[in-house]
């Protein structure tokens, strides 16, 4: 399996996820686990990912999910899994 | 599985406390690449370049975008010079043409920087590397990324005080023939002893001649990201804050690990080091000064500095050793003056002295780094300074380095500015007193007894 970790960080509004959700289905990309938090006042979604499948260059959806983030106004990230296991995980 | 939070305080690293992995470097033998005649050997330097690393950087930014960590610099080391060059060159002004090739083949591929013209003299110069050496003047003034060291010294052979006196003659040259720039072609040249044969950092990187064909070396940063972390350390005893700087550590050398051997695997090219050195840069929140100020003092240079300094040291080595099968070059905190705020306000204010950054250079895991000085200073003095950082270095088998400016038609106080992560630097004043007896008498200076372990 080939994990990625999609972050969003920003103002709550309404539809976030269903956006977010909605381009990754269109693209094959399995949706693993969502949880979200309020970090610092900001709304903090985090999804894990399987890009295994997926229909689109990884860099491709990195580049498409900042714009998306923009134009809803906030911030998305997608990021291989591992940077975040390597730093957490021994 | 992994939470929000851990994924949160990664983001955090990145976007807020200036984590990055602050260079991706490429070491290429060109031993192979002699020949009989200059132009065969350039020709052979500029394939051989730009066959090796024509991938370098365009993966270094997919890496970059794959993991959502910034990768600051993508850079070549290669064999030192005065090697490949001996066979050929006859005059100072043959090896300048290697410079030449050097900075078009690493032009062609991208890279920010590329280190090796170099000659490795800690005993004695070969005619060839002094050839190499006295065309240092021309060759740092007239490229534009390529990056020169010279190690002068080592635990085991001593210093080869001729080289040492030589270089004080040459480090005034570079700064007279880019005057015009506040000096910087010194910026581009390292003196060294006991220089590692792995370091990714520049100006002072290049390929040893006891690596591979090619390797990937990577070297991580992140004062920042220490600095945070001691926020949560104020007041508390040195179990707790040592502890702190090793877990940070240790995670910020993970990611220089991922990044390495990813960038190994893509591009087919064995994975060397991790060099996993705290190297500020003069952005506001990313020093080692600062960090130093956190741990106690009111500002670097203060009594206690040193010894903050030397534990700083030493828990990034501890925490980042376990984070990495193979930890090399220089490894440790830089203090580059130029290159950290809390640095060049300290220096601007007179509580960092040259006097306190040279005792400093004792703990800490380079040298006297990036320090302006007056574009008078006589050639001699920059010899003597030479001599005292590889004395330290000779004695304490650590390596130590000098890399100062004197900056041409200015003074004490007067700034010089060196562009982008090089930074800016006051003039700091010299010890004025005479040394010119000392650094001509020729010769060398014996190893120390404590070398001999045979």
């Amino acid at each position: 399996m080939n994990k990625a970790i999609i972050t969003v960080v920003g103002h709550d509004t309404v539809g976030i996820i269903a956006r977010v959700c909605t381009y990754l289905a269109e693209r094959h990309v399995n949706v693993l686990d969502i949880s979200q938090t309020i970090i610092d006042g900001f709304f903090n979604m985090m999804m894990i990912v399987d890009v295994t499948d997926a229909s689109e260059e990884f860099g491709t959806i990195v580049e498409d999910l900042d714009k998306l983030g923009e134009e809803i106004g906030v911030r998305i990230r997608c990021q291989r899994e591992e940077i975040f296991t390597k730093m957490h995980r021994i | 599985m992994l939470n929000i939070m851990e994924v949160h305080e990664t983001n955090q690293m990145i976007e807020q406390e200036k984590l990055d992995v602050r260079t991706i470097t490429m070491g290429i033998s060109l031993l192979d690449c002699a020949a009989d005649t200059v132009d065969e050997v350039c020709d052979n330097i500029y394939r051989k370049i730009t066959t090796y690393a024509k991938d370098l950087v365009p993966t270094g930014e997919a890496i970059e975008r794959d993991y959502g960590i910034p990768i600051v610099n993508k850079r070549i080391t290669v064999t030192p010079i005065s090697l490949v060059g001996a066979s050929c060159c006859r005059s100072s002004e043959d090896f300048v043409k290697i410079a030449h090739a050097l900075d078009r083949a690493a032009k062609e591929v991208g890279v920010d920087l590329i280190g090796g013209y170099s000659a490795l003299v800690s005993k004695a110069m070969t005619p060839a590397e002094e050839m190499l050496i006295r065309s240092l003047p021309q060759a740092l003034s007239e490229t534009d990324i390529v990056c020169s060291s010279v190690n002068v010294g080592s635990t085991k052979t001593g210093i080869d005080m001729n080289a040492v006196e030589l270089l004080g003659h040459i480090i005034k040259d570079v700064a007279e023939r880019t005057a015009d720039n506040d000096s910087y072609g010194c910026v581009k040249f390292v003196a060294f002893c006991n220089v590692p044969d792995d370091n990714p950092f520049m100006a002072g990187g290049f390929h040893g001649v006891t690596e591979g064909d090619a390797v990937i070396n990577v070297g991580v940063s992140g004062p920042g990201v220490v600095s945070r972390a001691l926020d949560a350390a104020k007041g508390r005893d040195f179990e707790f804050l040592c502890e702190t700087i090793k877990r940070t550590a240790f995670k910020i050398t993970r990611v220089g690990q991922l990044v390495a051997q990813e960038a190994a695997r893509r591009l087919g090219v064995p994975f060397g080091i991790i060099d996993l050195s705290l190297a500020p840069t003069p952005a506001v929140g990313d020093s080692v000064g600062e960090v130093l100020e956190k741990i106690g003092l009111e500002q670097v240079g203060a009594p206690g500095t040193t010894a903050a300094l030397a534990m700083l040291n030493d828990q990034v080595k501890k925490g980042g050793i376990m984070a990495s099968s193979y930890v090399g070059g220089l490894s440790g905190a830089f203090i580059p003056v130029s290159e950290d705020k809390n640095m060049i306000d300290a220096a601007a204010s007179g509580c960092l002295t040259i006097e306190k950054l040279e005792a400093m250079t004792c703990v800490c895991s380079v040298g006297l780094d990036m320090i302006a000085i007056p574009g008078d200073t006589t050639a001699a003095t920059i010899s003597g300074i030479i001599a005292d950082e590889a004395a330290i270095g000779m004695v304490n088998q650590k390596t130590t380095a000098v890399r100062v400016i004197p900056v041409a038609g200015k003074g004490v106080g007067e700034m010089a500015n060196f562009g982008g992560l090089m930074g800016y630097a006051p003039i700091m004043p010299v010890n004025q007193a005479g040394c010119e007896a000392f650094v001509t008498r020729g010769g060398r200076i014996p190893a120390p007894i404590h070398s001999f372990k045979n």
